[in-house]
């Protein structure tokens, strides 16, 4: 099957590609890109008017399955990616059972394979059964297709099984991503520590809980020579300890989530567990800081941190609910609008932040927009006006502070390896499949 | 001014006029409490439910005493002996109150923002009576009435709040009430027991008690929860005493018409000397009694007129 893809833009900085031509594409691959090609024999999608960029790829999402399929299923979470605008995900390993051995692993794999929708590529963990005790089998795991090594969800509170986890991962050429929370510091806190915790009378989290993790893990990924990426970045510190870390050459990334670059505590009053995540949302001036470390190439990534989880988990004393955001069905749209569209960031540092950087980190072979390359591309439609509604998300969880934001820019058409596994695509002349359900 | 609000949380959210409203209809209902038939029909017909997820014997009640002697019809929830146990959830709970006719549920929660959960779930008023380290808005209004029954003000008073004020939700109820009616606060405690910014809401704060006693109206002592020393804020129950432990000794430089307050239940010899809670300085149980006319007057400002939606 042939697909030519006509009048859209082309965006790829990686390559300082930004122009209108026609990509062509067969058997899944980008057959040919080129100034106005005609068709021959094949369906010719005109994407006029909107821009194509490498897939994006969300490093950190929660799927839930094995073992949490109330809170979300490999499909539903690969639907809701597809619909986000992800190509890929890399999905953490904190299920029941965790992933934690090859076969779990494998499972991941091949239901995602099966179901055909966005890729899906398994973090596993860290230690067998997240317990931060003993190594899981990092090389059987990076056999079984594991993309990278993390307990997210927790930390590894033991300096010393960090230090071997790093050391191990060096032959396998895999990073560990660190959750970084020092336990005894955030000691059952469910918000930022600060004036408005104070006055909420919740327990709250020092940005320290955060930030003494940041700085043992710069040192010992700079002891070892190990990569390390640091999950979900919150505070100002953070940003500055990554900051100094990469200015000595430490092989050390960090991403930052939407909602933290978007939403301060203040998210959080009247109780709205909707806005309760971990690492918590922070204040102002954290904000700033996480958006310039953005800027300044101190955090790489942007990741969803996608964390569904079902109402009656959330319909809880504020205590007593989980941590998380359902994130892959808002993020880009939220990014054009509250990054791009207010200045903040240029629409090619954000498409590298979303695409090119995590594919680099995560070693993914796939995503430039070049001839030759596996045809992984996200269409965006920058004029598209929407309201997020999570009553129409697919994800199961529809726990997002975010609901009712009106929003400018819109991922519209999900593309992997050539199949559109989403689109919204309506305009006259195109294909009016709208959504393409799989 | 009834019928104004559905719910107590907090005295966060309420102005000064507001408070004063309440405190100035208190006076009335206290009257009540002094006659030989303790018991008017203003709310007869009316249900109230108290649900309370902690122990609690004053609190409770005072509020069952005040809805009876308002001719309420009243109901006590205790978590141990209800389907609680069997995992229902708290807005499932709060609604099989109000699918049963509960007009107001009272509710005591060892979580912050319980009551807010319970308030919009139900159309029933929703009084907070203690939510975690929170608030605890009804003591706070009898804090005030007792305050100003006893000294005629509370605008220019100085009021020093002593103890753990961290996890103490009294303090923070007393700080909104005390402040927005023009009181200057002073917080007293180990630093590891003052809460983070608490000085944003406009109050002082001494790691030292004996320079703050000379200079204060009202000292307001709270309870120590022992288990803190165990969570490592303090080093011994004795260095507390030492610090911060109120005594007749260290009252001895105080002003001569000083008052002496503290919302129950008392760990005597440790952070009041039993010599001192019975002193004539010692208000602490005319603030037992102002508890029941406050609460009094709250049913009746809440529920008195018109069920709140109706009125809306």
């Amino acid at each position: 099957m042939r697909k030519l893809l006509k009048g859209a833009r082309i965006l790829d900085p990686a390559r300082s590609l930004s122009e209108i031509l026609d990509i062509e594409i067969r058997d899944g691959t980008i057959a040919r890109i080129a100034r106005d090609l005609s068709p021959q024999d094949c369906e010719v999608i005109d994407l006029t008017g909107l821009v194509l960029c490498p897939g994006f790829v969300d490093m950190h999402t929660h799927l839930r399955e094995p073992g949490q399929e109330d809170k979300e299923t490999l499909e539903t979470g690969l639907r809701a990616a597809a619909r986000g605008g992800f190509v890929a995900v890399a999905c953490m390993p904190n299920t029941a059972p965790p992933l934690d051995q090859r076969a779990s692993v494998e499972y991941v794999i091949r239901r995602g394979l099966q179901i055909g929708l966005s890729r899906v590529f398994p973090v596993a963990s860290v230690s067998k059964m997240q317990k931060g005790e003993e190594l899981a089998e990092l090389g059987d795991l990076a056999e079984g297709g594991a993309v990278a090594f993390s307990d997210d969800g927790k930390p590894v509170s033991r300096a010393e099984l960090m230090r071997r986890a790093l050391e191990y991962s060096r032959m396998l050429d895999r990073p560990i991503i660190s959750h970084c929370e020092d336990l005894t510091l955030s000691a059952g806190g469910a918000m930022n520590e600060g004036y408005l915790c104070t006055k909420m009378g919740l327990r709250g989290i020092p940005k320290a809980a955060e930030e003494v993790m940041v700085a043992r893990d710069i040192i010992l990924a700079e002891t070892t020579r190990a990569r390390l990426h640091f999950a979900h970045i919150s505070t100002r510190r953070s940003v500055e300890l990554v900051r100094d870390g990469k200015a000595r050459g430490v092989s050390i990334t960090a991403e930052v989530t939407p909602s933290h670059l978007i939403l301060t505590e203040e998210a959080v009053s009247g109780y709205d567990t909707n806005a309760k995540v971990n690492p918590p949302l922070r204040t102002a001036d954290d904000v700033d800081a996480l958006r310039q470390g953005l800027k300044d190439g101190t955090l790489d990534v942007i990741a969803t941190d996608h964390a569904p989880h079902t109402r009656e988990d959330k319909e809880k004393e504020f205590a007593y609910a989980p941590f998380g955001i359902s994130g892959l069905e808002s993020a880009v749209s939220l990014l054009l609008t509250e990054l791009v569209g207010r200045g903040v960031l240029s629409l090619e540092e954000l498409i590298l932040k979303l695409s090119t950087n995590p594919a680099r980190i995560l070693r993914l072979h796939f995503g430039g927009i070049q001839e030759g390359s596996s045809a992984d591309f996200t269409v965006l439609d920058l004029e598209k006006e929407a309201t997020i509604d999570t009553g129409t998300f697919q994800s199961k969880g529809r726990n997002s502070p975010f609901h009712g934001w009106k929003t400018k820019g819109a991922p519209v058409l999900t593309c992997v390896q050539g199949n559109f596994v989403w689109g919204e695509v309506t305009r006259d002349s195109r294909p009016a499949r709208s959504p393409v359900m799989v | 001014m009834k019928g104004m609000r559905k719910d107590l949380l907090g005295l966060e959210d309420m102005e000064a006029d507001e408070m004063k409203h309440i405190l100035d209809e208190t006076v009335a209902f206290k009257e009540i409490l002094f006659r030989t038939i303790k018991k008017v029909p203003t709310l007869r017909g009316r249900t109230i439910a108290t649900l309370f997820y902690e122990p609690s014997t004053r609190t409770r009640l005072s509020f069952e005493l005040a809805a009876k002697r308002m001719g309420a019809d009243s109901a006590a929830i205790s978590v141990a002996t209800s389907s609680v146990v069997k995992g229902e959830s708290l807005k499932d709970t709060a609604r099989t109150l109000e699918a049963m006719g509960v007009d107001m549920i009272i509710l005591r929660h060892g979580e912050a923002g319980a009551p807010h959960l319970v308030a919009q779930t139900v159309k029933a008023s929703v009084i907070n009576a203690g939510d975690g380290m929170h608030e605890h808005p009804t003591q706070g209004l009898l804090d005030l009435f007792t305050i100003t029954e006893k000294k005629g003000r509370i605008q220019g008073l100085h009021v020093a709040i002593i103890g753990d004020i961290t996890h103490s939700r009294v303090a923070r109820s007393d700080i909104w009430g005390l402040k927005r009616l023009g009181a200057e606060v002073t917080l007293v405690g180990p630093p590891t027991l003052i809460p983070v910014d608490i000085e944003k809401t406009g109050v002082n704060v001494s790691y030292h008690l004996d320079p703050v006693i000379p200079k204060a109206d009202v000292i307001y002592i709270l309870r120590l929860q022992q288990e803190r020393q165990q969570a490592g804020l303090f080093p011994s129950i004795r260095e507390y005493i030492q610090r911060y432990g109120i005594s007749r000794e260290r009252l001895s430089r105080a002003k001569f018409d000083v008052l002496i307050m503290h919302p129950g239940p008392m760990n005597p010899g440790i952070e009041i000397t039993e010599d001192v809670a019975i002193s004539t300085a010692s208000v602490v149980e005319e603030q037992v009694t102002n508890g029941v006319a406050v609460r009094m007057a709250l049913l009746h400002y809440l529920l008195g007129g018109q069920p709140y939606e109706e009125a809306a």
